[in-house]
């Protein structure tokens, strides 16, 4: 069976959640390989093992560079395995792996892929297309395809396998080690889940007023054990970091519940949460996009409902 | 330094797209405009040139006849010329040829410096500057919160999950800058007049030197099979609050179990 790359991300948490999705994706294709950049630890074999990876390739070397070097060592490995496809998931570093890994291989890209699968043997894809509005369904038709594929598309599934663990010295190119990371200035914990992992997000637009109305968002989101989330119209103005934008320049995020609370619901917003799956709306604008898609909407001033609403949970948490 | 701006003409966001019989975006039945993500790279240019540490700054997108209109808005913000690649050849390319061709235009116009968007807004594949980089062998420097030159560096800060990453490489380099960059000026009337005596140069795959049946629908390696609209989301329950929206958003919460 063919082979299938897997570029997997190891944090001090263990493996991500999305390295999981992909490797369950990568099995409708063919036999997963684990492409592990840094350090391989047992717990993190073990549970590349437990989604199904039958080999790790380990590939030292590329800390203090951004994609450059894990694109080159992917290349080399596919030099000699002639994998089917190769999977990474949709981001900043993703989309720059994938993008020169297609161009070495001549290899046909999709990026933002909401299901993998083979049809006939060809590597087909599902990507929401236009800011969310159309479905469209691609084929692959190079011998290797290159996919990256959104977190939260794919549901993580086990099937224990007992890896190859083999570690791959890459001659890296002076373009691999060209850009080097100088300085890193770690964020301030928060403590609430990851946006982008959250079961329940809880957003607020520009309707929140100020800075300061934002804590009745953080206090909801802490109510409901959820993350934070924000329009660009929010982090535009500073109001919260960047790093909660949720949207097409920000975030997609696909929880169970997502709250909008004054948010008008442009279609940039609606591109990163229109495949949640409950919605709730609150907005003082009987006529804001935002309603379209929300199973719930209350029509009304977000200071004056979402505090009655934290009381109320409150109550029924008894 | 020379800087090169990639910019793409791409259908208004807001319209109604359509797709033509071929499963491509008929870019024909949507007013076109310059991508509202390529203005920030086209406003950084404008300063690094007003700042005086880009000495030129050429705009070249690869798109049909009115993309033209793309290059002149870029030009009535600053820099100096554009060119204008295109070919019926074109129609239906992939990302791959398409970087190809942005890469040969830019051995032709040469650079120390090029900028781009984060992302198409039609496509919003967000490829295109890592293909160029490695077609030409360049460095690159992607996703750009913030940009700064000096003495033959770029140096950019970059957003991660949990981290603000700074990050150097020499030029030439081709750097993406993302939207938490400064907005582009609206251009004064002034800019606006001044910037039609512009020159435009437009080339051909064949002044390139790229042979066409490496591009376009045929030669694409991912081929569209098909393309729907998004099914809509069921009509919710929408409620004015009289008082008890709090309450009434709780019952709702509850009734699928988040409460
Ligand atoms: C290329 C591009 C990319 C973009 N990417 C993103 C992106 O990734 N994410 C994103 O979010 N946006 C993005 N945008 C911006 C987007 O177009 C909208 O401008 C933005 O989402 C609006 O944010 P908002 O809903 O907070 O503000 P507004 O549109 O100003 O809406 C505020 C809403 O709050 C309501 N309101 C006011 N007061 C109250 C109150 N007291 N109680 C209840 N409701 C109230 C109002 O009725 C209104 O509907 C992008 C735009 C472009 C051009
Ligand atoms: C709905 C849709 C879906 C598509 N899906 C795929 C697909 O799955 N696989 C595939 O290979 N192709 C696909 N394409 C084709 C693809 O859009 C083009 O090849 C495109 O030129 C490259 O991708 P992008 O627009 O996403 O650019 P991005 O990589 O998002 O662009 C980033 C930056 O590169 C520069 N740039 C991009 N294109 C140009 C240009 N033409 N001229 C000048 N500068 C430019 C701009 O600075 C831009 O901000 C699709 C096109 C559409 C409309």
């Amino acid at each position: 069976m063919s082979e299938v790359l897997v570029l997997v991300e190891n944090t001090p948490q263990g493996i991500r959640k999305s390295s999981l999705e992909l490797l369950t994706a990568a099995r409708r294709l063919g036999s997963p390989s684990a492409v592990l950049c840094g350090a391989a630890d047992d717990a993190a074999v073990a549970s590349l093992g437990e989604y199904g990876a039958a080999t790790v390739y380990v590939v030292p070397g590329t800390d203090g560079y951004l994609s450059v070097p894990a694109a080159e060592a992917i290349v080399d490995i596919a030099g000699r395995t002639n994998p089917v496809a190769v999977l990474v998931t949709s981001g900043p570093i993703g989309k720059d792996v994938a993008a020169r890994v297609a161009v070495r291989l001549g290899a046909g890209i999709v990026t933002d892929a909401t299901d993998v699968r083979s049809e006939g043997g060809v590597v087909t894809t599902s990507q929401t297309v236009v800011s969310g509005q159309w479905v469209a369904t691609a084929q692959v038709t190079s011998a290797t395809a290159v996919v990256t594929v959104r977190p939260n598309a794919i549901a993580p599934e086990a099937a224990p396998a007992t890896p190859a663990v083999q570690t791959v010295d890459v001659a890296f190119s002076a373009a691999a080690t060209g850009a080097k990371i100088t300085a890193s200035n770690p964020k301030v914990s928060t403590g609430r889940p990851e946006l982008t992992d959250a079961a329940v997000v809880v957003s607020g637009g520009r309707g929140v007023g100020s800075e300061e109305g934002f804590g009745v968002i953080e206090r909801l989101a802490d109510s409901l054990g959820g993350a934070v989330g924000a329009t660009r119209a929010v982090t535009d103005l500073h109001w919260v970091s960047h790093d909660l934008q949720v949207g097409q320049t920000g975030k997609t995020v696909a929880p169970s519940l997502y709250v909008a609370a004054g948010i008008s619901g442009a279609i940039q917003h609606r591109a990163g949460m229109q495949s949640s799956k409950t919605i709730v709306a609150v907005n003082k604008d009987p006529k804001a996009p935002i309603f379209q898609v929300a199973d719930y909407g209350v029509i009304g001033d977000l200071h004056k409902v979402l505090p009655a609403l934290i009381d109320e949970i409150g109550k029924r948490k008894g | 330094m020379k800087i090169v701006v990639l910019v793409k003409y791409v259908p208004e966001p807001t319209a109604t797209w359509k797709f033509a019989p071929d499963l491509t975006l008929d870019r024909g039945a949507v007013e076109g405009r310059l991508s509202e993500l390529d203005e920030y790279a086209v406003e950084q240019a404008a300063r690094l040139q007003e700042a005086g540490t880009a000495s030129e700054v050429v705009f070249l997108t690869v798109g049909p006849a009115k993309a033209v209109d793309g290059l002149r808005k870029a030009l009535a913000i600053g820099g100096d010329s554009a060119v204008h690649v295109t070919d019926a050849a074109m129609h239906g390319s992939d990302a791959l040829a398409t970087s190809l061709v942005l890469a040969k235009a830019l051995e032709k116009t040469g650079f120390d410096l090029v900028l781009t968007g984060m992302a198409s807004t039609d496509a919003e594949m967000s490829v295109v500057p890592s293909m160029v980089a490695d077609r030409l062998g360049i460095n690159q420097a992607t996703f750009a919160g913030a940009l700064s030159v000096e003495g033959g560096t770029v140096s950019i800060k970059r957003d991660s999950e949990g981290a603000v990453l700074e990050v150097s490489t020499a030029l030439p380099a081709i750097v993406s800058i993302t939207d938490t960059n400064p907005e582009a000026r609206y251009p004064a009337f002034k800019a606006i007049m001044a910037s039609k005596k512009k020159p435009v140069t437009t080339y051909s795959l064949a002044d390139l030197g790229v042979d066409a049946s490496s591009v376009g629908l045929a030669a694409a390696a991912v081929k569209v099979t098909s393309v729907t609209p998004t099914p809509a989301r069921t009509a919710g329950t929408i409620v004015p609050d009289e008082g008890e929206g709090g309450a009434q958003l709780a019952e709702f919460l509850s009734s699928r179990g988040f409460v």
